[in-house]
């Protein structure tokens, strides 16, 4: 297999007394879609924040491109390459598709000024190399868009700056089938085109019919990492419930610990 | 026959791709859009443009036919600019969703120091002790914070205004003003930290900035008035005119620089294949504007002097006109065209988009705030200039309200996120053309004004706030 764009090994974080993760470890690989699952309080959100330097981590090495990496700050994630879509999108609703895009990243000229052309131009190659088809008008205010073009537009936006590993925060948790099916899709899209991407997700529907991997976490631990299609969703769904599924998982006793 | 085939699979996929963005808007499409728009929430300009047309007409037919008399007309730039300016400046804040309550009495403030500067020589001699030295410390209290904030042009401004209150050029008028405006500036950035930084509710920290200014130009003033009729710079703030050669070079600078700034966007636009509006609608639109900006300066060069037997020549642009249209122009150009018009806007819309987007939003509301507040600092000095004097109560009462509701009638949502300094100036005509309607008529209670003022401002509130139920998300 190939080398992971993104490492992690041994990361343990504590909020005071509570011991929020263990030893975690996970590997993410170009061109692969990894499910984050895990039911709530597991420790999903830490973990994308102390990825993202929003949480500072206790120990353990982050490694990105082989190299060990400090992510202190949101800034280092997004100079490395490393994008977060979070469930609220983050998109200003009085601003359209391309200005949305380049929120806080304008290309400029002269130094103040707008290159508004420049950017669009971007914005739609962008959206059309992810063959985005539902988006009629990148100058369309992000107020009239339904829900799945809003998550389509936020993950374009992701992407849009050459990165290298894309988090999704649940992505479809809002959407409907039509609009799910389309997501998805796109999120499959942008790992053949070579992107890590993380899927974070309650949905074992999407998780199965998306993700090549599916790391689950079990009250701050990583119960199992396994291929999607060596598993089954009522494997993950005893993974996510009680840490271990027939002889996967964690040991009755580490599993006991955190209880 | 494959081939065909392919083709016709092919080209609705095509088509579906920002299909909007390719195809050419024509006339046609451009005013079923615009429709669309009306009807979905975003007026835009039309309901002050109708207010202005209705309230005309009520006037014209039911009060006196001298409302168009061209003498008469003539005095409207001068009673509403200040509260164009004050509103322009408004239109800032209020598109952050913040409020500044004090920009009336900070104006006030302001206008009061350069009185006193211009007026006494100097501003220690003329200000009391005690006030003077509060001035000094507090310009450097601004400095420092705005070089924290890293609020560059609102330290440099604030320096500058710093010199000028030590030194005593301000006894030239125009330094004087200028020092005003930096005062504003300060004053603003002030503003600006306790709703950004300490985080009081802008609503609440204005309000009690704008009682506290209200104190300080009585304490400015000694409890004198003092009257500036006789500075010709000043008076003519209001009172003067530009020369008709001058008038026309304005217009005819603007109109051309307008008509050949959208005709070449719309052709670069159309060849680079970027959305673009399509020439035959820039043209229209422009072709109005042109034919609109000639007649008022036909109109506005002849001389309007009523009595025949004056040799006085009464003729030219307003200035007031003028400095309202220019300064409307600067701000559209800075909100629109640079990053930080940009960033504006984002934080009005979603604050957290901002931030996350990695837009300082602190700097950005500080800059806002400064903005007003010297925004507000010139009305202040367009105010004392139709007043003809800085009265005691300067920038009290009801101008700051005014000013807010010149920006609401011409369309800037009190909720953030939308608004353009165009409105500012569209609703300070309507707040504007009600009192000088009622005025051409002695008979008619003056108290009619502020109840006519607050229908309308009433009728203005209720189209936004059914316009955004109506839009989306807006």
């Amino acid at each position: 297999m190939t080398e992971p764009i993104l490492k992690i090994t041994g990361l343990n974080k504590s909020f005071g007394p509570v011991h929020v993760l263990h030893d975690v470890d996970l590997s993410l690989y170009p061109g692969e879609v990894t499910a984050l699952v895990g039911d709530n309080g597991a420790g999903k959100s830490t973990l994308v924040k102390c990825i993202a330097g929003i949480n500072s981590i206790d120990t353990g090495q982050i490694a990105f491109e082989g190299r060990p990496v400090t992510i202190s700050d949101p800034r280092h994630a997004t100079a490395l390459g490393i994008e977060f879509v979070y469930q609220d999108l983050a998109l200003a609703d009085n601003l359209d598709i391309t200005q949305n895009m380049f929120l806080g990243r304008e290309t400029t000229k002269l130094g103040w000024f707008l290159s508004d052309g420049e950017m669009e131009q971007k914005a739609r190659e962008t959206l059309a190399s992810l063959s985005v088809r539902t988006v009629s008008s990148v100058r369309q205010s992000v107020a009239r868009l339904s829900g799945g073009q809003r998550q389509t537009v936020a993950i374009a936006k992701a992407v849009l700056w050459n990165s290298k590993v894309v988090f999704l925060d649940e992505p479809t948790a809002a959407l409907g089938v039509a609009q799910t099916a389309e997501v998805l899709a796109l999120v499959r899209r942008l790992a053949d085109q070579g992107l890590a991407v993380v899927l974070i997700s309650h949905n074992m529907n999407d998780v199965m019919q998306v993700s090549d991997r599916v790391a689950a976490l079990y009250l701050g631990r990583v119960a199992a990492e396994v291929q999607t299609r060596e598993t089954s969703t009522t494997q993950i769904v005893e993974l996510i419930t009680s840490g271990r599924s027939g002889d996967i998982g964690l040991t009755p006793a580490e599993a006991r610990e955190n209880i | 026959m494959s081939s065909t085939d392919s083709l016709d699979k092919a080209r609705p996929e095509r088509a579906s791709e920002f299909s909007l963005d390719l195809e050419r808007r024509g006339l046609r499409e451009a005013a079923a859009e615009w429709w669309v728009k009306v009807r979905s929430g975003e007026p835009g300009a039309l309901p002050s443009i109708i207010g202005l047309i209705v309230l005309g007409a009520i006037f014209y037919f039911s009060v006196s036919s001298q409302f168009l008399s061209s003498y008469n007309l003539g005095t409207v730039p001068g009673q509403g600019a200040y509260i164009a300016v004050i509103a322009l400046g408004l239109v800032l804040v209020l598109l952050l969703g913040e409020i500044d309550l004090s920009a009336g009495t900070s104006g006030g403030a302001c206008a009061t120091i350069a009185a006193v500067a211009v007026n006494s020589g100097h501003l220690h001699h003329g200000l009391p002790d005690l006030f003077y030295w509060c001035l000094v410390i507090g310009m450097v209290a601004a400095i420092g914070v705005a070089v924290w904030l890293k609020v560059w042009l609102g330290a440099a401004l604030a320096l500058i205004g710093e010199v000028l209150i030590l030194t005593n050029l301000t006894q030239h008028l125009v330094v004087a003003m200028i020092m005003a405006i930096c005062v504003g500036a300060a004053i603003g950035i002030l503003n600006g930290v306790l709703v950004a930084k300490v985080g009081i509710p802008s609503f609440v920290a204005t309000l009690a900035l704008f009682l506290a200014w209200g104190g300080v130009v009585k304490f400015g003033l000694k409890n004198q008035p003092i009257g500036v009729s006789g500075y010709n710079f000043w008076h003519d703030l209001t009172y003067g005119n530009l020369t008709p050669t001058i008038s026309w070079i304005f217009t005819i600078v603007l109109v051309v620089a307008y008509l050949g700034w959208t005709t070449f966007r719309s052709i670069r636009l159309a060849r680079a294949g970027l959305a673009h509006e399509a020439l035959d609608l820039v043209l229209v639109r422009g072709g109005l504007l042109t034919v609109v900006a000639i007649v008022v300066t036909v109109w506005a060069v002849r001389n309007r002097n009523p009595s025949a037997a004056s040799y006085l020549l009464i003729q030219g642009i307003p200035v007031p006109a003028a400095i309202a249209i220019v300064l409307m122009i600067v701000c559209t150009l800075a909100l629109t065209k640079t990053t930080w018009g940009r960033h504006l806007y984002a934080t009005g819309g979603n604050a957290e988009a901002a931030h996350r987007a990695g837009i300082d939003v602190v700097k950005i509301k500080v800059s806002a705030f400064m903005l007003c507040s010297m925004f507000a600092a010139l009305g202040g000095i367009l105010l004392a200039s139709y007043q003809s004097s800085v009265a005691l109560d300067l920038g009290s009462g009801n101008v700051l309200l005014f000013s807010v509701a010149a920006a609401v009638i011409g369309g800037t949502s009190l909720f953030g996120g939308r608004g353009r300094p165009r409105d500012a100036i569209l609703g300070a005509l309507v707040i504007t053309v009600i009192p000088y309607g009622l005025s051409l008529k002695p008979s008619i209670d003056p108290a009619w004004q502020e109840v006519i003022t607050g229908i309308v401002l009433l009728l203005a509130a209720s189209v936004d706030a059914i316009s955004r139920r109506r839009a989306p998300r807006l």
